[in-house]
């Protein structure tokens, strides 16, 4: 194994991995600051923070030759027998240089910038800079011009590490970004009449490590250091891009990508980054309501669990769309509810609704035109619960609209959560079919024409608000955690179908994984603690048990 | 070292000469007759190994050995591979270029066919700067004479070799004269200077194989390959015996001499005369009778030689001994008594900070800040302290030290340290004198509002 020598510790890498001086100093839990470089963006090595020293210690007699200058970290690759050098004076004394350099035409206006707390150029001020400043005292501009639709920038605070150029060119490949002048006078802009406009445009705010860019969606919203953090997963398509949710007392201010290299990499598209909204969208449903003659009556949740069973029960056949918005283990509950209430109940997956193609991007990443994001996981539950044709295929909501208009259909359960506040993923004609039912429940997080026409209309839970484990389309599957609680009033689906399994307890996805990971071949991988990347569900089940 | 009353020179055979730019002048003199024996009896291996023998360096500024940067060509490429001349001349002092395209363009198109030859290149870019509208007119019109006559097309004189040599035009940045940099801009993108490794013998313009060579440095491969070796290195300064990393400093050169001197203009000297010979030899001294107080000896980035220093040897070794950068592209520039070194280093700031192209924070802001200050200082509001800010950023900003891309850094830094190290006694003076209340305030200052640059 190649050895790397890092301020005198040695740590061994894989013998065909390539890594720079950053990578690998990281490794020995050295960090070594750094601006331009980012690991999914080619390497430009100007910002000059990650300036190192480096060498090579001779495999036979031990003896070490230093690189006489420093080097950047980024540039440097490391082989067997590299020597980094992160703590000397040299280094130490440069580093500082380049922070003194970064501030002179900063306007260091932390207390009005969004970035405070999580900027770059402030937590290596405080680590590498020093504490005085030696460069003459600037007037105070601090200059703001969109770039874009959503996206501002703070011309002064940027720091031209061109990571926000580097990504609309290489990742995006839409290159609206660029440098303009020359020298200290340099700034980011767009080319006039071309504005910033992809639909990864908001990933050049993540890029940035100062608070030049701004998203206008969070901007001045909230404080960063108020945000809480959950790893969750984008629900807005069927990539299932790993995100992390950032919230505070229960209301969500946005979302971020979550490294993840199996699925998104560092980035996700701007329709899911703002595809929370809904969640605190005043006209969800928050109350559980059982039709009356003069509409909704509301009911306690612990009377829905018994009466929601004894109405379809006495219903008589039944058909459920278990929908895709679901979670694997949310989902498996429903079959088992279902087929408790009636063992011959027909199942089939909840509507899918796909707008377009898939659509790549040059820097790998791509867009799904299927935007939901575990129809692969609920088809793979309905499997277990041998609800296949006989083609094979899993059945789906058009055999669902069959269904409901057969005459010995007599009720019908439609788990829905589209993230749709106009309610527009059931229009009047496709809620019709369900017109002749004895008793039809739909559980969405808005009204539409279908729960118009329901007899039980139950609140669901947004993406945020429930957890469990999402299949992609790629069947990578992942598991995520609850970030905050629904309003008031609502429980999310997990939580019903527990309770109506007569489950005791609070309902407990990771005991409800276990217990499917246990018995089914097809979810053998989700056995155990799930890495945060999550489990390929084809590769583990090759392997052997 | 070539006795300087007996030395002819031949870079500049062509000036005065009648239409000597033109193709039946240059004939005349004997040029392409080389060529075309070239191409008949050797092998462009054999082309590789006469210049490496000559030891001609690079005439640009890096002087390093043009023979050796050809070898680092990948072996048996299947091609394109690119020949890229550079004609960007900004360093200030520097027109030594300019009178070899306007005046013996053919010398020129002959060095670099001859090069393109060596180095298996069958497209060669010739990089001008945008100021030199003469220049463009005289080389195109030099191109379309060698196209016409069969130097340039397809199958040259028979010999199976072709090539195309196109004039590209810049837009004018100081920039655009660093090797990689003259690549993006080629490429039509902004003249950001690589990263590297990859250098361009390996990964050039195109992502292709590319050599970079001077104008200067063409003209030189055709001398050779019409005078030989053994004349080229008869002239100049042979390596020094002692040390086995020197490589010599052999053949003729063209100093751009300017500034106060009685005859500025660009002579032909071998390398290695002093700044004074040439200074009194050839520029009848300085002028009005005055002293020299500094003299820059090849473009402003290579620092200061300070009176006292003006017998060093402006060979490619000389220069560094007296703690200047190099030879750099020999512009020498005089500096009399009257001068103020204060506004001689105000104006070489003003112009890297105008140039600097921004990648690299150190260089980005080191030279601003560095014109910030000269400007405070030229307002009378300088420090003391100021000089040992100014000292650091000399010392600490460029690829020399590693802190950054390219070696514009270098350049910028030198005049910087030198001027600080050789004249700080009159920058103190200066900063005493013009803010007597001030000149020991350490604590940071409000900077001025008005920057004289841009
Ligand atoms: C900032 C900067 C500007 C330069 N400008 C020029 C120039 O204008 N012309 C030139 O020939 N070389 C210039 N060079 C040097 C080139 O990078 C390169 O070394 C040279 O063209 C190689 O040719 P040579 O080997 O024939 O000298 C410059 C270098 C730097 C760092
Ligand atoms: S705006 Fe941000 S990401 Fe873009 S160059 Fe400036 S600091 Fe870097
Ligand atoms: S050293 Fe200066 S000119 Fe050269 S690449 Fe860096 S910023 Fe640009």
């Amino acid at each position: 194994m190649p050895t790397v020598i890092v301020d005198g510790q040695e740590i061994e890498i894989g013998a065909d991995e390539r890594l720079n001086c950053i990578e690998a100093a990281r490794r020995a839990g050295v960090e070594i600051p750094h601006y331009c470089w980012h690991p999914g963006l080619s390497v430009v090595a100007s910002c000059r923070m990650c300036l190192i020293q480096a060498g090579s210690r001779n495999a036979e007699t031990g003896e070490v030759s230093m690189i006489p200058k420093l080097v950047p970290g980024c540039q440097t690759p490391v082989k067997d027998g590299t020597v980094i050098v992160t703590d000397s004076d040299l280094v130490r004394d440069s580093r500082a240089r380049v922070e003194e350099a970064l501030l002179i035409d900063h306007p260091i206006d932390c207390p009005i910038c969004d970035k405070a707390g999580e900027c770059l150029l402030q937590d290596y001020h405080f680590e590498h800079g020093q504490s005085e400043r030696r460069a003459d005292i600037h007037a105070f501009t601090s200059r703001r011009r969109d770039v874009g639709p959503t996206v501002t920038l703070f011309v002064d605070r940027c720091i031209m590490c061109t990571r926000c150029v580097r990504f609309t060119r290489e990742v995006s490949g839409t290159a609206e970004l660029m440098v303009s002048a020359r020298g200290a006078k340099e700034e980011i802009d767009t080319f006039p009449g071309f504005p910033l406009e992809n639909k990864l445009a908001g990933n050049v705010v993540d890029l940035c490590p100062v608070g030049a860019l701004g998203d206008k969606d969070f901007l001045y919203q909230q404080r960063v250091w108020f945000l809480k953090k959950s790893a969750n997963v984008c629900g807005g398509c069927s990539a299932g891009c790993s995100i992390v949710t950032e919230h505070n007392q229960d209301t969500v201010y946005r979302l971020k990508p979550r490294e993840n290299p199996h699925v998104n990499k560092w980035w996700i598209c701007d329709e899911g980054r703002y595809g929370w909204h809904h969640l605190h969208d005043p006209s969800r449903l928050v109350e559980a309501g059982r039709r009356e003659a003069d509409g909704f009556t509301a009911i306690e949740w612990a009377d829905v669990v018994t009466q929601l069973r004894d109405d379809l029960k006495a219903a008589g056949r039944l058909a459920v769309a278990v929908s895709p918005q679901l979670t694997v283990e949310e989902a498996w509950m429903l079959c088992a509810v279902a087929r408790s209430i009636d063992p011959e109940a027909f199942l089939a997956v909840g509507h899918v609704p796909t707008i377009g193609d898939d659509e790549s991007f040059p820097g790998g990443f791509t867009i799904r035109g299927e935007k939901v994001p575990n129809r692969i996981g609920v088809e793979t539950v309905l499997g277990l619960f041998g609800a296949v044709a006989e083609d094979g295929t899993v059945p789906g909501w058009n055999e669902l609209l069959e269904q409901a208009q057969k005459d010995d259909v007599k009720a019908a359960w439609v788990t829905a959560g589209y993230p749709t506040p106009d309610g527009s993923w059931c229009d009047e004609q496709t809620a019709a079919a369900f017109d002749g039912l004895d008793c039809l429940v739909v559980q969405d997080l808005f009204d539409s024409p279908l729960s118009a026409r329901a007899h039980w209309r139950l609140p669901a839970a947004g993406f945020a608000e429930r957890a469990g484990t999402w299949v992609n389309c790629g069947h990578h599957a992942q598991s995520f955690e609850q970030a905050i609680r629904p309003p008031a009033g609502v429980w999310p689906e997990g939580r019903l179908f527990w309770n109506m399994l007569g489950r005791q307890g609070l309902y407990d996805p990771s005991g409800v994984r276990q217990q499917i990971a246990e018995n089914s071949a097809a979810f053998a991988a989700l056995a155990g603690d799930l890495p945060a990347t999550g489990v390929d569900l084809r590769l583990q089940q090759l392997a052997p048990n | 070292m070539t006795d300087l009353q007996t030395f002819q020179p031949v870079l500049l055979e062509a000036v005065g000469v009648e239409q000597g730019h033109s193709l039946e002048s240059y004939r005349s003199r004997g040029g392409y007759a080389p060529l075309e024996k070239l191409l008949a009896e050797k092998q462009p291996p054999e082309v590789v190994e006469m210049v490496k023998s000559s030891g001609l360096r690079g005439r640009g500024g890096a002087g390093f050995m043009t023979g050796l940067k050809w070898t680092f060509l990948p072996k048996d490429h299947p091609g394109p591979i690119y020949l890229c001349v550079n004609a960007d001349e900004s360093e200030p002092g520097t027109f030594n270029n300019r009178i070899l395209m306007e005046d013996d363009p053919h010398q020129i198109l002959e060095g670099t066919i001859i090069s393109a030859y060596a180095t298996r290149a069958s497209t060669a870019y010739i990089y001008l700067r945008y100021e030199y509208p003469q220049s463009w007119k005289s080389l195109q019109a030099a191109i379309d004479e060698a196209y016409a006559a069969g130097y340039l097309g397809q199958n040259i004189k028979g010999s199976g070799f072709s090539l195309d040599i196109y004039l590209h035009r810049g837009a004018a940045a100081y920039i655009c004269g660093e090797e990689t940099g003259l690549i993006e801009s080629l490429e039509g993108k902004r003249a950001w200077p690589r990263i590297k490794p990859p250098f361009p013998a390996i990964e050039g313009a195109f992502r292709k194989p590319t050599v970079v060579n001077n104008i200067e440095t063409m003209a030189c491969v055709a001398q050779i390959a019409r005078r030989g070796v053994d004349w080229f290195r008869s002239i100049g300064v042979p390596a020094d015996p002692n040390n086995p990393r020197d490589p010599g400093s052999y053949g003729p050169k063209l100093y751009c001499l300017s500034g106060h001197v009685e005859k500025p203009g660009c002579y032909e000297a071998p390398l290695g005369i002093t700044a004074r010979e040439l200074i009194d030899g050839f520029g009848g001294g300085v002028w009005k009778g005055l002293r020299a107080k500094a003299v820059i000896p090849g473009g402003i980035s290579m620092g200061l030689l300070s009176e006292a220093e003006l017998d060093t040897p402006l060979d490619f070794a000389g220069p560094g001994k007296a703690g200047c950068l190099g030879l750099g592209t020999a512009a020498v520039v005089v500096i009399d008594e009257t001068v103020s070194i204060v506004d001689f280093l105000h104006n070489s700031c003003r112009f890297f900070a105008h140039e600097s192209c921004g990648q690299c924070t150190p260089c980005r802001e080191g030279t601003s800040w560095s014109l910030r200050m000269l400007e405070r200082i030229r307002a009378g509001k300088g420090r003391l302290k100021d000089l040992e800010l100014l000292a650091e950023i000399g010392n600490t900003m460029g690829m020399m030290p590693g802190s950054t891309i390219c070696g514009l850094a270098d350049g910028a830094a030198w005049p910087i340290k030198n001027a600080i190290a050789k004249f700080r006694d009159e920058f103190e003076e200066y900063i005493k004198q013009s803010n007597p209340t001030g000149y020991m305030e350490t604590d940071p200052v409000p900077a001025l509002p008005i920057l004289s640059a841009h």
